[in-house]
């Protein structure tokens, strides 16, 4: 009661600073909560009832099926040859994805270079590898080790001072490293190239007035700022070239998580049980992945917010919000340890 | 002080396709000097202090900085266009300030300011670090040497942006628009930044619309329009008696 009469004074007495104060704790009063019937979704709800009863009625089912042989899903799930086998499809994926982003960031600087020999040269690489399917290039790098049976070191259509037998394509396990991390360079290289390119220009053109070799320039100036774009979606490769691994039956090589499950199968006669087991495997490998994926886009948002703040001087006044540090701190040298 | 001006541009032309954007221009600026260009935008002011440091390639007449030809080396009557290395060794000599200030943003302060002396010209990083300290205390940025570009305001991002440049030594600062990016009420710290650079001797080239400053700092004011030097003179007979048709229209808008 005493409220509503203190206001009332105050209109009164609209002058007097004390009673003007108290006027603005009152106006600070949070304002009342609304209270209404919220919408309702009908069709929401009985869509949802009705995929879960099929869901049910699905896993229910399977569940019984003798096909799904469940009892062997159990029995492999854990067999030594399986998780051996995932563990190569695991250091395939690694060695691909290290061999294709050192590919893709020469393939794409190569294509941001001055020089358009360069430049011919790694779109021609993009063209081919992009354009024809991974599984058609695995089958290829199997088959190269009889197209080019030794390696020769000479002066072309003359006897060869050194001749090396071909060990490098013989070798499965290489070669479906070599076949994977080549065919994901060409797809690197447009995620690195993206990255560069989405740096200021005036980045490169400040780096160049400080006398900066282009070389200084990408290393020190461009490549860094990159990296928070490129990062994030080379993430989704490495999810991505889990799951192409199983492509290299085509070459064929055998020992990989697919390839022991099929291997298996063909002795047991016992094929879904064992695409299940490998499925799971894969499964469990693309979710630890999903995670790290998470945090690393978490991380990097932060990073690219930062940088379009340092990048919008039409706004130079603005307090740090957009940074990490707390609000009101003040400005300068409390900001030392972040980056 | 020798007799070799500092800049020395004659019929200086520079085309973007079709486009004629310095259709000749001529001026010397000396040593010590403060040159200001004022202009209507298109007329080829930031295009003319982007060839004098070889950020763009002079397509006509000659460049000169220092004595040193920009961008070209002449053996008898034939130019040579230099390898990338040597022009950006010419670089080292001048010092540019952007109108979007273009910090590293992944860098603090002091790291933006050492960055080049450290990789270019070998500095240790201890003296590189050193100076970029005393560089920060002369803008007055002192207690800001770890802030991130981000952290700062326009104005203090400009005055790190300057300090950055003189940690080269340049013989010549260019300025591009230093305070067109920058809200009314920051212009003010960079331009005393920049009094003070010239008073301490500093020959510059300083493309601007703070006609404030040009008449208080520039020795010579050039009035620039469609790629050719209208005018030029000294800052206050330029602005008060314009003797060109072109220069009285564009004063009469900004004044």
């Amino acid at each position: 009661m005493s409220e509503p009469e203190s206001d009332r004074m105050i209109e009164a007495e609209p002058g007097r600073t004390p009673r003007a104060g108290r006027g603005r704790d009152a106006d600070n009063a949070p304002p009342e909560a609304i209270v209404a019937i919220p919408l309702r979704h009908p069709w929401r709800i009985l869509i949802a009832v009705v995929l879960l009863l099929g869901l049910a009625v699905f896993v229910l089912d399977a569940a019984q099926r003798a096909d799904y042989g469940w009892p062997d899903v159990g029995k492999y799930i854990f067999d030594r040859r399986i998780s051996q086998a995932a563990w190569v499809t695991l250091w395939l994926t690694i060695y691909s994805m290290i061999g294709a982003i050192v590919i893709g960031l020469l393939l794409a600087i190569m294509r941001l270079s001055p020089n358009p020999v360069l430049k011919s040269i790694a779109w021609l690489y993009i063209w081919i590898f992009r354009g024809t399917p991974v599984y058609v290039q695995l089958v290829f790098w199997g088959i190269v080790s009889l197209i080019y049976p030794v390696f020769t070191l000479g002066i072309p259509f003359t006897t060869p001072w050194v001749t090396v037998p071909n060990e490098i394509f013989t070798n499965l396990f290489i070669t479906a490293v070599i076949g994977l991390a080549l065919n994901e360079a060409a797809y690197m290289s447009e995620i690195v190239r993206a990255g560069l390119l989405s740096v200021d220009e005036g980045q490169e053109e400040a780096s160049t007035a400080l006398a900066m070799s282009w070389g200084q320039t990408m290393r020190y100036v461009v490549v860094p700022q990159a990296m928070k774009i490129i990062i994030p979606p080379t993430g989704n490769e490495v999810i991505s070239m889990l799951k192409t691994t199983s492509l290299v039956a085509a070459i064929p090589l055998s020992v990989d998580l697919y390839g022991v499950s099929r291997g298996i199968s063909a002795v047991t006669f016992t094929p879904v049980p064992l695409l299940i087991v490998a499925s799971l495997w894969y499964l469990l490998f693309t979710s630890v992945l999903m995670v790290g994926q998470h945090f690393i886009e978490k991380r990097f948002s932060r990073g690219t917010g930062r940088v379009k703040t340092g990048k919008e001087p039409a706004a130079p006044e603005a307090p740090p919000t957009a940074g990490p540090g707390a609000p009101g701190a003040p400005l300068g040298t409390d900001f030392g340890g972040r980056g | 002080m020798t007799d070799v001006p500092m800049v020395l541009a004659e019929k200086v032309s520079k085309n973007f396709g079709t486009n004629r954007v310095l259709r000749g221009i001529s001026l010397e600026v000396d040593t010590g000097e403060v040159l200001c260009i004022v202009g209507p935008s298109g007329s080829g002011k930031s295009t003319f202090l982007r060839c004098i440091n070889h950020l763009e390639r002079v397509d006509g007449g000659r460049l000169s900085v220092d004595g040193q030809l920009v961008g070209y080396r002449q053996k008898g009557e034939k130019l040579y266009e230099l390898k990338l290395k040597e022009a950006a060794f010419q670089r080292q000599e001048i010092g540019m300030v952007f109108q979007r200030f273009n910090l590293f943003p992944h860098l603090t302060a002091v790291e933006n300011i050492t960055l080049a002396p450290m990789r270019v010209k070998g500095l240790s990083k201890t003296k590189a670090t050193a100076r970029a300290k005393e560089l920060l205390e002369r803008v007055g940025l002192g207690d800001k040497g770890d802030a991130y570009p981000a952290h700062l305001s326009g104005g203090q991002q400009q005055r790190v942006a300057i300090a950055r440049a003189l940690a080269m030594d340049p013989k010549l600062m260019l300025f591009d628009e230093p305070t067109s990016a920058l809200d009314p009420e920051l212009v003010g710290e960079v331009l005393d930044v920049m009094k003070e650079l010239a008073k301490s001797g500093m020959t510059m080239i300083v493309v601007t619309h703070e006609m404030g400053f040009a008449r208080e700092v520039a020795d010579t004011l050039v009035f620039m329009d469609e790629g050719v030097v209208v005018e030029a003179g000294a800052p206050r007979q330029i602005l008060s008696d314009p003797q060109h048709d072109r220069t009285k229209a564009f004063l009469s808008k900004v004044l």
